[in-house]
């Protein structure tokens, strides 16, 4: 099992036509022969998109390229699709994606404004859909499906849930505990804007209830409150007995306040959001909260073995 | 980005906020032309900078007995006199650092006879992913002083973007305000508007500290602070035109002409990592291992070699530096082209200090293999604890 996506999910691309679009559908479709199936392109309906030598095995499948998402989706029944569109024309093409009622969408693009994600924000809450990101890597599913722009090698079909504000620690997090051996379900990065589709709970909850996850790592960093309130979570629930082996970290101990630290969201702003608040309750909560990000494949293994 | 109160001030009057005449200068000679304009008879000569906390702050040329960075002046002369002190000069506040900034621009504005002083911000809520008020009675001072002392004083009151600001959001806004007659009906103009200022110029925060209401009962903006949201500066042409470069660390600069996200901090490590999660847990480790980072550097996803020169020749550009710690986990970033630009920065701008580089991911064997037939003295590293320890050891050494 997993969460999010799997070995039937069908992918839409938006963005698909640009650099940044083709070279990871072409890594997607390498990736375990990931379900892509179309790309959208408002004057490019009609052409062919082809596979290059980076899709490797894949190299020469064809997508076809729709004008809109309500057609592409129409067309190929495809239940998510993935956001590569710049900056500027990002959160209009989430909106074409809920108002085509996709039931996931991950987008990638970094540096959307946040008054645009307020938008999206307010239209999410009456829609069918999830969203993950933006300014994330994606979703992948060991051997299954890979959504976003993670490196496929370093995962391996296991049994932790990994969830993340942060790409690269996110990888960090994949290799440890493939190094481990444990390997994961799922791995979801959240994304690392101050407004974004998914927050940690929500990704807890579908950790919890998957049978396949035995463990879960959630790497958090400053600004927000987004950690405490999983902790929150996480707590509670274990008063009910649901309850799994996390191990936390958090980034951004030494980062001084009021300096934006590369992610939109990292910002420690009028006292709040600091580091130490967050490791205080996610170890109130239970959460082992390793001081080394180069620990936490060790620090998993080691609470497992008890 | 930043900009400075006159500029905020003059932005938010356009939206029909009620803020003092004012007349900004540039040097001292403009002083008394700047105050013959104003009603007079009192006049306020602030300290533009891009900080808080200037009233309370202190020249560096002056001594500790000296006047702050915003002063009250009773006559034309006064304000010409104060200015003549002020200008050039280093002004050092709780904001600053120790190390203050020159004051290059003053504002001089019209008085005005204060009975209350209010705060009011405007920023994005991120627990509810909507624009929301902040205020409270206890205007004039910190926000963070008051949240943390009497926190029952603040209220937080996010608008639904879909309808904006509505008569129920002005009438609990003025509440907790303790607003009444002439300052009541005024607020009903001035939230609404600030919402939009907010809005369409997409700020990031929209502090008024303080609002205040005046003796003839009226509401006045009596100091601005704004910064707007980066992401969006792409659509506000005019926006841009109002930064102030002078007021910005020079590395940063450099750093955003090629992309890069770029903090300086006051360690002695410098440091070059992909992704800002990584970049802040490598600052993290080098600190938990006793130095302490000279910078926060994300080189992004998909650094090419020429952005990777780049940010290693701003690292190596700060005196500060003893040490660098190269941090890559290389997932669309590949190993070998963080290798190549790395010997090519060492290459043009030689490397007098101890160099750590730790890679891991895609082409980690083929980077690692650059590195060592570089014939250039850098210590690998294994794992981000190796490399923390290594490169601490050889700062210490």
């Amino acid at each position: 099992m997993s969460i999010l996506v799997n070995k039937d999910t069908k992918v839409l691309v938006q963005g698909l036509t640009g650099k940044t679009g083709t070279f990871h559908t072409e890594q997607a479709l390498a990736y375990h022969g990931t379900k892509m199936v179309a790309g959208i392109h408002p004057k490019k309906g009609g052409e062919t998109w082809t596979a290059g030598e980076g899709a490797k095995e894949a190299s020469g499948t064809e997508l076809p390229i729709f004008t809109s998402v309500a057609e592409a989706k129409d067309r190929t029944q495809a239940n998510a699709s993935v956001i590569y569109v710049p900056p500027a024309g990002a959160g209009a093409a989430i909106m074409e994606a809920i108002e085509a009622e996709i039931p996931l969408i991950v987008c990638i693009t970094e540096g959307i404004p946040v008054a645009d994600m307020v938008k999206v924000k307010a239209r999410l809450e009456t829609s069918n859909s999830r969203l993950i990101g933006p300014n994330c890597p994606g979703v992948l599913t060991p051997d299954e499906c890979k959504i976003g722009i993670m490196p496929g090698n370093i995962f391996k079909k296991g049994s932790v849930g990994i969830l993340s504000r942060s790409g690269t620690l996110t990888y960090e997090a994949v290799f440890q505990t493939t190094n481990e051996g444990l390997g994961q379900t799922t791995a979801v990065g959240i994304g690392g804007d101050p407004v974004k589709g998914t927050e940690f709970i929500e990704m807890l909850e579908m950790f919890l209830a998957d049978d396949a996850t035995e463990s879960i790592i959630m790497i958090g960093e400053i600004g927000g409150q987004a950690e405490e309130d999983a902790a929150q979570f996480l707590k509670d629930e274990a008063k009910k007995g649901r309850k799994k082996p996390v191990v936390g970290f958090i980034a951004g101990r030494t980062a001084p306040p009021g300096r934006t630290m590369g992610h939109a969201g990292a910002v420690i702003t009028g006292g709040k959001g600091g580091a130490e608040d967050k490791i205080a309750a996610m170890e109130d909560a239970g959460i082992t909260v390793s001081p080394s990000p180069a620990q936490l494949g060790s620090t998993l293994a080691r609470k497992l073995k008890g | 980005m930043n900009i400075h109160e006159y500029q905020a001030k003059a932005l938010l009057k356009g939206y029909g906020a009620p803020v003092a005449e004012g007349v900004p200068i540039f040097s001292a000679d403009e002083a008394r032309d700047a105050a013959a304009k104003l009603p007079g008879p009192l006049f306020v000569v602030k300290s533009q900078i891009h900080a808080g906390g200037r009233g309370k702050g202190k020249f560096t040329e002056l001594g500790e007995g000296s006047k702050g960075g915003v002063r009250l002046a009773k006559s034309v002369d006064e304000v010409e006199a104060n200015a003549r002190e002020m200008l050039g000069n280093t002004l050092v506040t709780k904001q600053t650092g120790p190390a203050g900034k020159q004051v290059n621009r003053l504002y001089i504005e019209d008085g005005a006879d204060i009975d209350r002083e209010l705060y009011l911000s405007l920023l994005v809520d991120r627990t509810v992913g909507r624009p929301a008020f902040v205020v409270s009675t206890e205007g004039g001072m910190d926000i963070e002083t008051v949240a943390a002392e009497t926190p029952d004083k603040i209220l937080t009151r996010a608008i639904d973007p879909s309808t904006g600001v509505g008569d129920e959001d002005v009438a609990a806004l003025s509440d907790a305000l303790k607003l009444e007659g002439a300052a009541r009906e005024d607020a009903k103009t001035l939230f609404p508007a600030l919402y939009k200022a907010f809005v369409e110029k997409d700020m990031a925060l929209l502090e008024v500290n303080p609002l205040i209401v005046m003796e003839n009962g009226h509401l006045r903006v009596l100091d601005a602070k704004v910064s707007f949201d980066g992401n969006a500066l792409f659509r506000h042409d005019d926006v841009k035109e109002l930064r102030d470069t002078s007021e910005e660390d020079e590395k940063e600069i450099e750093a955003s002409k090629y992309d890069l996200a770029y903090v300086a901090l006051d360690g002695n490590i410098g440091c070059m990592v992909n992704g800002a999660g990584l970049a802040m847990a490598t600052m993290d480790i080098i600190k938990l291992y006793g130095a302490e980072p000279a910078n926060f550097l994300d080189v992004g996803g998909g650094a090419s070699k020429e952005k990777v020169t780049a940010a290693f020749k701003i690292i190596t550009a700060d005196p500060s530096v003893k040490g660098i710690l190269v941090n890559i986990f290389g997932g669309i970033m590949r190993c070998d082209v963080i290798a190549e630009g790395v010997i090519a920065a060492v290459k043009e701008v030689g490397l007098q200090v101890p160099l750590v580089v730790r890679l891991e991911g895609t082409n980690v064997e083929i980077g690692k293999k650059i590195i060592d037939e570089s014939g250039l003295n850098v210590i690998s590293a294994d794992d981000l604890d190796d490399a923390a320890k290594k490169i601490v050891a050889a700062v210490q050494s």
